[in-house]
């Protein structure tokens, strides 16, 4: 554990939108719009599943409740294949809900009880990889490519007229042409 | 006897995949015409030898022959009929049988359909096919023989998994190869175009009509495992950005690319290179999606064994296929001749931005995929990329891609007039948003940003719709005139009209389904009422019932809608008693299109049961989408030009023809 700590970049950026979320100021403006824009999208495929909570887990408070959910969805079943603890009914998804909801009511930020619960399980427990050394190349991966890609269309159409202006017509296809065109 | 014949035949199969993928190749450096016809035969007789050898495996699994090892690992004699015969490729050995057979099949259709390819060619694709025959056939003989046998023979089976016995195994499966393995015709033409050094829009009109059956049966075998997933698994979602399902996704994301750049490379003769590129790659991420399912280097439901000398002989196939037909294309592709010019603001360049936007999505699908596994292979450290991960890179990425898609049709070739493209299309994007806005309000609000996201699913049907408009000319001319005109479109305007209509839909409906969706869980005791999506269930109890080969409990829920009995719905949970596995049966109302799901949970003290329910609106658009795409696929697919195929090179304009009329 102490060596996920140590080798993760001192500019380290929490994507968790939960945090952003938080902060209200972000509301403002282009930026504001971005970000609620970036948690739709965040959402858009995540339908609101639970398999797994059972009423007997449900907090009272409806706004802890849905951020309990949310912070659910992102945290992996660790002995699952490829589910949130959100959606798994295993004993172990069971008493990390029960644990995030504890923390929760203790008064936590979402940001300490995500942050709690690596620091008890790791970075594998996130579904949604915090921006790091060892995760740069994914995180860029999108927009390097995307960028890369139009980089590489300027080239390929600045380079072309070139090419092409210097294909002159043989003198047998001129000859062609001209009988073609009965001159 | 008959199990033995089976086998015996796919050894013969082999033997014709040797003969196939040497002969055809040295005919065609000799120019032996004989030599070369043996590719098409050739391809004949492995598929009827392939076809046999699963008939046989087939027939094993029907009559419950216990002393095949495969039968008895995943059948039982009390299961129903349907399911003996899609428990053949319910498992490892049975699936690559199918995966092999449908590689011949496509084999076979190229032999059989393909007449107006020129004979080299032909024989080319058809080797290379052959190839891809051969590594497969070896790889099921050496590494995942379905017909051993046990001695004794054991009494009764071992049942196949119950997640597996469903309707779905019978289709998905088959569709779903369909599409992968389809890909393999237009990486044979790729790889066979390289090895001749000649490539032109000809060879883009030949291989278009593959790319479209592939691309059409990928996007049938998706939907359905979404939809098996969604009504299966019992927690009602529909995508998990599992690494099998975008094991599947990838090749559709890099065929719909090549499909597109395909049109370009026929139609103008451009991007000659790329889409070379395009059709090896896609075969390669299909190639690839089998050895992740298939290695059991992905845990998931659908890795049915693990076995480590699989997964190095499937990584041997990938890296010689994958390997190989990029060296080639490294070595050849710099002596094939750059095609049409064109401006970036026209036909040609929306489809290089749609090629380049799909062409990142799949780079981005392929590193969230492989990115924990190469992460700890190198470093040893663990961390996991799920859905939160895909659902934003990809959904960025799809954004100005789906705002794109009507535009796109709009422009010209060569060069064209963006300005006029929008001037046409903004009534249709004012009309987008108002029913974005529309459907909002009918769903009692919710995220604002819903909005926006109904609202490019409209503007995607209504820019399908608004394609037609025009090139129709209604408005312009009398109705019944422009009607005709429409008739009289070519069938590819009107597959790509279904198909960008398809994907409106179907963006419809996840945004709706995900914004919109309730969810309640609830404690019943029987006659207790809970309230969901505007209707009222009222828990009536439990039934026992027992099945051919589990038991269940029924519980039965009567549904309500202001007090009068619209419906009743059965939800249950199944015990597979050879296995002693459990499995719940959701209950599933479909109003319109929208769903109720409800699927039972576990017993709570004091005898109540946990019973989760869904409401979830307007959720069969994401379906019912790509069905209408693959409509819009198989309608294209009828276009006269791809069944009448490339004019014959023979036929020379005559010189009479062309004196002038004076």
């Amino acid at each position: 554990m102490m060596e996920l700590e140590r080798l993760r970049l001192p500019l380290t950026v929490t994507l968790s939108p939960l945090a952003e979320r938080r902060s209200r100021q972000a509301d403002e403006g282009l930026r504001g719009f971005l970000v609620k824009l970036m948690l739709a999208l965040f959402f858009l495929f995540t339908p609101i599943q639970a398999f797994a909570v059972n009423p007997d887990e449900v907090l009272k408070d409806p706004a802890l409740e849905q951020r309990a959910r949310q912070i659910s969805a992102q945290l992996r079943c660790m002995v699952c294949q490829n589910q949130s603890i959100d959606d798994s009914n295993a004993e172990l998804a069971k008493d990390l809900r029960v644990l995030v909801r504890q923390r929760l009511t203790d008064g936590d930020t979402d940001k300490q009880v995500v942050d709690y619960v690596v620091s008890r399980y790791g970075e594998f427990v996130l579904l949604n990889p915090r921006l790091s050394g060892k995760t740069i190349i994914l995180w860029s991966m999108p927009i390097g490519l995307l960028i890369a890609g139009i980089f590489a269309l300027v080239i390929f159409v600045r380079s072309r007229p070139a090419r092409r202006s210097s294909e002159v017509l043989s003198a047998e296809e001129k000859a062609k042409i001209d009988e073609l065109l009965g001159r | 006897m008959i199990v033995e014949i089976g086998h015996f035949a796919l050894v013969l199969a082999l033997a014709t995949a040797i003969i196939v993928s040497v002969l055809p190749v040295i005919g065609v450096h000799r120019r032996d015409a004989s030599m070369m016809a043996v590719a098409t035969t050739g391809s004949l007789v492995m598929f009827g030898l392939v076809a046999l050898s699963f008939a046989a495996l087939t027939w094993a699994y029907v009559v419950s022959d216990f002393s095949v090892k495969n039968v008895w690992e995943n059948s039982h004699s009390l299961m129903p009929l349907i399911y003996k015969y899609s428990g053949v490729w319910g498992n490892h050995e049975g699936s690559m049988m199918l995966w092999l057979l449908i590689l011949v099949f496509f084999s076979m259709l190229v032999a059989v359909f393909g007449r107006n390819i020129p004979e080299t060619l032909k024989a080319n694709v058809l080797a290379v096919q052959a190839w891809i025959s051969l590594a497969f056939l070896l790889f099921i003989l050496l590494t995942s023989n379905p017909f051993l046998r046990l001695d004794p023979a054991p009494a009764e089976g071992q049942d196949l998994n119950p997640i597996l016995q469903d309707f779905g195994l019978a289709i998905h499966p088959p569709l779903l190869y369909l599409g992968y393995v389809g890909f393999s015709v237009c990486f044979s033409f790729a790889v066979a175009a390289l090895m001749e050094g000649r490539i032109d829009a000809a060879w883009a009109r030949w291989v278009r009509p593959w790319t479209l059956a592939a691309w059409t049966f990928l996007t049938a075998g998706i939907a359905m495992g979404s939809y098996w997933a969604y009504y299966e698994l019992g927690w009602g979602g529909w995508w998990f950005w599992d690494p099998v399902e975008n094991a599947s996704f990838m090749p559709w994301l890099a065929g719909t690319a090549l499909l597109h750049s395909a049109l370009v490379m026929e139609k103008r003769e451009a991007l000659k290179i790329w889409t070379v590129l395009l059709a090896i790659m896609t075969f390669s991420l299909s190639l690839l999606g089998t050895f992740l399912v298939r290695s059991g280097v992905l845990t998931s439901v659908h890795a049915f064994a693990t076995d480590p000398s699989r997964g190095i002989f499937i990584l041997c196939i990938l890296a010689i296929f994958i390997g190989g037909a990029f060296m080639l294309f490294a070595w050849r592709a710099p002596t094939l001749k750059a095609g049409g010019l064109f401006a970036p603001i026209s036909r040609e360049g929306s489809l290089v931005l749609n090629n380049l936007i799909l062409t990142v999505s799949t780079a981005t699908v392929l590193t969230g995929t492989l990115y924990p596994l190469v992460l700890e292979t190198l470093t040893g450290e663990k961390i996991s990329v799920g859905a939160p991960f895909f659902n934003m890179t990809f959904g960025l990425l799809m954004l100005p891609l789906l705002i794109a898609v009507p535009l796109g049709p709009m422009l010209a070739w060569k060069r064209a007039d963006l300005y006029g493209a929008l001037q046409r299309l903004w009534v249709f994007a004012g009309l987008a948003l108002l029913l974005g806005l529309l459907l909002w309000y009918m769903q009692n609000g919710g995220p604002v940003l819903a909005i926006f996201g109904l609202a490019i699913g409209c503007w995607g049907m209504l820019g399908a719709i608004a394609d037609l408009w025009y090139r129709g000319n209604f408005g312009k001319l009398p109705v019944m005139t422009s009607l005709r005109r429409l008739k009289g479109l070519p069938r590819s305007a009107w597959g790509t009209a279904f198909a960008h209509f398809g994907l409106g839909v179907t963006v419809v409906g996840i945004v709706a389904a995900s914004a919109f969706s309730t969810e309640h869980v609830v404690e019943m005791k029987q006659g207790q009422t809970a309230d969901a999506g505007g209707y009222s269930l009222t828990f009536d109890g439990f039934r026992e019932a027992v099945g051919p080969n589990y038991t269940e409990e029924r519980g039965h829920f009567t549904v309500r809608s202001g007090g009068a009995v619209v419906s009743d719905v059965w939800s249950s949970k199944r015990l597979y008693t050879a296995r002693r596995m459990p499995t719940t049966e959701a209950g599933i109302l479909t109003f319109g299109l929208s769903q109720l799901y409800v699927s039972l949970g576990d017993p709570m003290d004091g005898g109540g049961i946990v019973v989760r329910i869904w409401w979830k609106p307007m959720i069969l658009c994401i379906w019912g989408g790509c069905l209408i795409m693959m409509v819009g696929g198989f309608v294209s697919l009828s276009d006269r030009r791809l069944r009448v195929g490339a004019p014959s090179r023979k036929a020379k304009p005559v010189k009479a023809v062309m004196e002038p009329a004076e």
